[in-house]
């Protein structure tokens, strides 16, 4: 080891800007989400629930047009712990990122899990919603700060695989 | 359903504070931008490549021969940004240009500012302009301009 610090590496920043439009289903359910509502949306065809929506049923191709309206509690269809920092990330390791399914929901979504031990999460944990204040509501799903578990008994994992309808 | 002007739209920013790491060879190509210096390797052909190559593209060797190249050179081929964007390094017009160091064989792609449009030809010389803060980046060089 040489006494003189050697920089062996260039600093190379990538930065990319970009605007992100929402589409019909979206800017329906962020509306919704500003005033702390979540309601996914139902397919006309196989009765599917999607949250968030997306617009459509990629099983059956149609419009998924019917609005349902959604608890923010549910459970956790799979889940991460995270141990290794990610630069510019305000969250300290380890935490848990997890496939949140909401009841009446057939699909899940990312969200984090505070408020209990990381070795204690499981498949089929029964969790609810923590918002951020009111005044602080947006059009994200940032609204919801974290999920954290309640005390109901788990969920059959077996509840979890698609239904065929 | 919603009106196309009722569509939320939204800016976002996706940045990542990458370090690259240079290797052996590429590190002194870096180190001696500092110094007001331009790498090129050489291959065994006697071909120099500018900037410096790690791998011959022809014969697959492997290189270290390094030569100075530069600070001259010639435009071999170039593209005219008449209205820089925000996220371009120069804000005046300027061109993008492949220049063909002087004792290389390629040519490097770099930036030319300081003149008109009308000014720059395919065979035009130019010569490296050095940036004041040097971070061993290519960004060293600030730009070509014109030979006088």
């Amino acid at each position: 080891m040489s006494e003189e610090e050697k920089k062996d590496y260039a600093e190379s920043p990538i930065n990319l800007e970009y605007h992100y439009t929402a589409g019909s289903a979206t800017t329906r359910f962020l509306n919704q989400v500003k005033e702390g509502k979540i309601v996914g949306q139902s397919c006309p065809k196989c009765s599917a629930v999607y949250v968030p929506p997306r617009g459509s049923c990629p099983r059956c191709g149609v419009a998924t047009n019917i609005e349902v309206p959604l608890t923010d509690k549910g459970c956790i269809e799979s889940f991460t712990i995270v141990h290794i920092p990610i630069p510019g990330n305000p969250i300290v390791p380890p935490y848990v990122c997890a496939m949140i399914r909401l009841d009446g929901a057939n699909i899940s979504f990312l969200h984090l899990i505070q408020g209990i031990d990381v070795e204690e999460i499981r498949i089929g944990m029964r969790i609810q919603a923590v918002w951020k204040p009111k005044d602080e509501w947006t059009h994200s799903l940032e609204n919801i700060k974290w999920f954290t578990p309640i005390d109901e008994p788990d969920v059959d994992v077996a509840t979890l695989r698609f239904q065929e309808s | 359903m919603s009106d196309q002007k009722d569509l939320l739209r939204a800016p976002f920013e996706l940045a990542y504070n990458y370090k690259r790491s240079s290797g052996p060879l590429m590190s002194k190509f870096f180190d001696a931008l500092a110094d007001q210096k331009i790498l090129g390797t050489k291959s065994s052909t006697g071909k120099v490549y500018a900037p410096a190559a790690e791998f011959d593209p022809e014969t697959h060797e492997s290189l270290s021969d390094l030569v100075e190249v530069g600070p001259g050179g010639v435009i071999e081929s170039f593209s005219w940004i008449e209205e820089p964007k925000h996220h371009h390094l120069i804000k005046n017009p300027f061109a993008f240009a492949l220049i063909k160091l002087d004792g290389a064989d390629t040519s490097m792609l770099h930036m030319v500012t300081e003149c008109d449009e009308a000014d720059l030809k395919i065979g035009s010389r130019v010569t490296a302009n050095w940036s004041a803060t040097m971070e061993n980046r290519i960004t060293d060089i600030e730009f070509f301009t014109l030979e006088k």
